[in-house]
């Protein structure tokens, strides 16, 4: 996947498209906002990363002219201010996610896969599948060969979100914000705990694991 | 030069030249007005005078005929401040009378005559109608006899014109002493705003040189002056308090994180020093990311706590319920509480609406459980939640409270300043921020913070306010 970084800061610029080139990305690389516009505006990538204050050109204001003609590339927004009201700002102006520097990599990967994957569709799915474990979205019910797990109506929303996202890692920020809604840094393994008692849930007494710990990134569903 | 032009350039000044200025037009529009209606006066009771006269002669013509009337005027003419009068023949040539010149013209209509016209009283000099200006005016009715013969009656205007001239005067006067005496107050009370502004100015010098200890002038006027400098005063006391805070915050940064850097470059050092596979050297490269990690929280938590400080978001204050936040955090936490042994218990009932930032409570609430894990720990012990609503107050009041050792009274206060940690906790993780970033949450709703015993354990109280202040 082609991804496009607009960020002015070089040495934070080249470690990125290192990074992305390693995770067998190509990047390209825009320093200032009227040159990242003109280089988004070509429709060629699948994904922007944009820093929000840049030269010329402040990133959002990119971000919002790019989707007023239409297009619709997902984005990025990276930003030192990391506050609520900030991350609200970033949304409404056409972001389709929020990361505050300093960020893990990992965390910015994790982050742009789910955000390119957004596009195939599979939030409009009914039925989610890993191996033998298979989630329906219009019963809520849960089943792994054949045998129904009954699940805490949180533990869903997990198991659904992860499920949907198989085959990624997620993130525990991603978690947070996406089944609880909240923004913070989890200050404790508040979300480790949760994971394993659904880990508990769905693979005790089968064989195969499904839910796979990424160490010194997160988690992932995988057959 | 340049201090008269300093106190011409204060508002006092300008102020004080613009009522000068009014006043004056209002002054000088009322003594015209004046002047002009009582000089009107004037002429109409001359005119009135005047028609007594030619009233009175008019008897005396008809009772008696031409002859007494002439002795009549000659006899009315020598009285001291009598009336004008004027006997003519019909060329206008002057028989008798007490004028012996006046304006050309004057005689040849009957009637009021239109204007004032200037004369010479018999005895005064002649030439003085020659000059309008001082020449005495006067006003007449001019009466044509059979024959004839003109008689003039009239009667002098220097009453009514005197009269203007010492209003004029007296005007002028005034509006002389006016001018003066505005110049005056303007100058000094210019001058005194102007050397208590410089004193207020030399003052904030010394404090913009960075004595922040010093403060502005407060003389015990009372006045706009003083409530000013109080004002600047009270600002400059709240930046040298924050000033103060900023220094103790660096400091404790400094400390404090020097440790964990220490650490982690130790741990690089070890790590180069010994000689070891790369799995070895990926393990310790994890653990070094880890501690970094913990760093950037750390971080990310000072600059949260200075932004929530700085009221970042206080308009943004929606409507949320405090309960919903509790059960959410709650739920978020109890397996953790489970796995460590106690119990959560969530007391509080819903809703509760108070005007809030959702993130920002549910950080707090985060926080304080957190503590309560980690330093109320006691296997089956409970951490309690629960709420209470005050209306005399219109606070609602949301508790956390555990069954650990609690703090000590003298700690109380202590352990809500940034990275405070009191002896007991320092060999579990933490930084020391929680309880700051929980008090400085609670100040920007305009609540408070309060650690009270639980007997046993610490039970912590978020005060928070019902209504918007």
């Amino acid at each position: 996947m082609k991804v496009l970084i607009i960020e002015d800061d070089t040495e934070a610029a080249a470690y990125l498209k290192k990074a992305m080139d390693e995770a067998g990305h190509t990047a390209d690389v825009a320093h200032n906002g009227d040159d990242g516009y003109a280089m988004a505006d070509t429709g060629t990538y699948d994904a922007l990363v944009v820093d929000r204050m840049l030269p010329k050109r402040d990133g959002l204001s990119v971000i919002s002219s790019l989707r007023a003609k239409g297009d619709m590339t997902p984005a990025l927004v990276l930003s030192a201010l990391g506050e609520v009201d900030d991350r609200v700002t970033g949304l409404r102006a056409g972001g389709d996610d929020y990361l505050t520097k300093p960020y893990a990599f990992s965390e910015l990967l994790a982050r742009l896969e789910v955000l390119l994957r957004r596009q195939n569709g599979v939030e409009h799915e009914t039925r989610y599948q890993v191996g033998d474990l298979v989630l329906n979205r219009l019963s809520h019910e849960v089943q792994r060969s054949d045998q129904v797990i009954v699940l805490q109506p949180r533990e869903y929303r997990l198991l659904e979100y992860l499920m949907r996202h198989s085959g990624q890692v997620v993130t525990r920020t991603m978690l947070l914000e996406n089944v609880w809604d909240y923004h913070f840094d989890p200050q404790t393994n508040v979300i480790d705990v949760h994971i394993s008692r659904l880990r508990s849930k769905i693979e005790k007494g089968f064989d195969k694991p499904l839910l796979h710990t990424i160490r010194g990134a997160g988690y992932m569903m995988r057959d | 030069m340049k201090r008269l032009l300093a106190v011409f350039n204060t508002t006092a000044a300008r102020l004080s030249a613009l009522y000068l200025v009014l006043f004056t037009a209002c002054a000088v529009f009322l003594v015209f007005y004046m002047t002009g209606s009582a000089a009107r006066f004037l002429v109409n009771e001359t005119q009135n005078a005047v028609v007594d006269e030619v009233r009175d002669l008019g008897q005396v013509y008809r009772r008696a005929g031409l002859r007494v009337l002439v002795r009549e005027i000659d006899r009315r003419s020598r009285r001291p401040g009598a009336n004008l009068y004027i006997i003519a023949d019909n060329t206008g040539r002057i028989l008798s009378g007490n004028v012996i010149a006046l304006e050309p013209g004057v005689l040849d209509k009957e009637g009021w005559t239109e204007n004032p016209f200037v004369y010479a009283r018999f005895g005064d000099d002649v030439d003085v109608i020659e000059d309008r200006e001082k020449a005495p005016h006067a006003l007449a009715q001019v009466i044509v006899v059979n024959n004839g013969m003109r008689i003039l009656v009239g009667r002098d205007l220097g009453e009514p014109q005197r009269f203007r001239e010492i209003v004029r005067q007296a005007l002028i006067t005034a509006l002389g002493v006016m001018a003066l005496g505005g110049f005056l107050i303007w100058f000094f009370v210019g001058r005194r705003a102007l050397q208590r502004i410089d004193r207020v100015s030399e003052a904030s010098a010394r404090i913009v040189a960075g004595d922040l200890s010093g403060r502005l002038p407060v003389t015990g006027a009372n006045d706009e002056f003083d409530r000013l400098s109080a004002s600047l005063n009270t600002m400059i006391e709240k930046i040298s308090k924050l000033n103060d805070g900023l220094r103790d915050v660096s400091d404790s940064i400094a400390h404090d994180l020097k440790t964990p850097l220490t650490r982690l470059r130790n741990r690089a050092e070890a790590a180069l020093a010994r000689d070891g596979d790369d799995v070895k050297y990926r393990t310790v490269l994890e653990d070094m990311i880890g501690e970094a990690d913990q760093l950037i929280k750390v971080f990310n938590a000072l600059l949260l706590i200075s932004r929530v400080e700085a009221g970042f978001s206080k308009q943004k204050l929606d409507e949320v319920d405090l309960a919903a936040i509790a059960g959410e955090v709650c739920e978020l936490y109890e397996p953790l509480v489970e796995d460590a042994g106690m119990a959560l218990v969530n007391e509080v009932e819903g809703p509760l609406p108070i005007p809030g930032n959702r993130e920002l409570i549910g950080q707090a609430v985060t926080n304080l459980i957190d503590n309560a894990i980690k330093y109320g720990a006691k296997a089956g012990g409970k951490i309690i939640i629960s709420a209470s609503v005050d209306k005399a107050t219109n606070t609602v009041r949301l508790s956390v409270a555990d069954q650990g050792a609690g703090v000590a009274d003298e700690d109380k206060e202590r352990v809500k300043g940034r990275f405070v940690r009191l002896d007991e906790s320092r060999t579990k993780p933490g930084s020391g921020l929680g309880l700051s970033l929980v008090s400085a949450i609670m100040s920007l709703h305009g609540g408070s913070l309060d650690l009270k015993d639980g007997e046993p354990g610490l039970k912590v109280i978020l005060s928070f306010p019902v209504a918007r202040s």
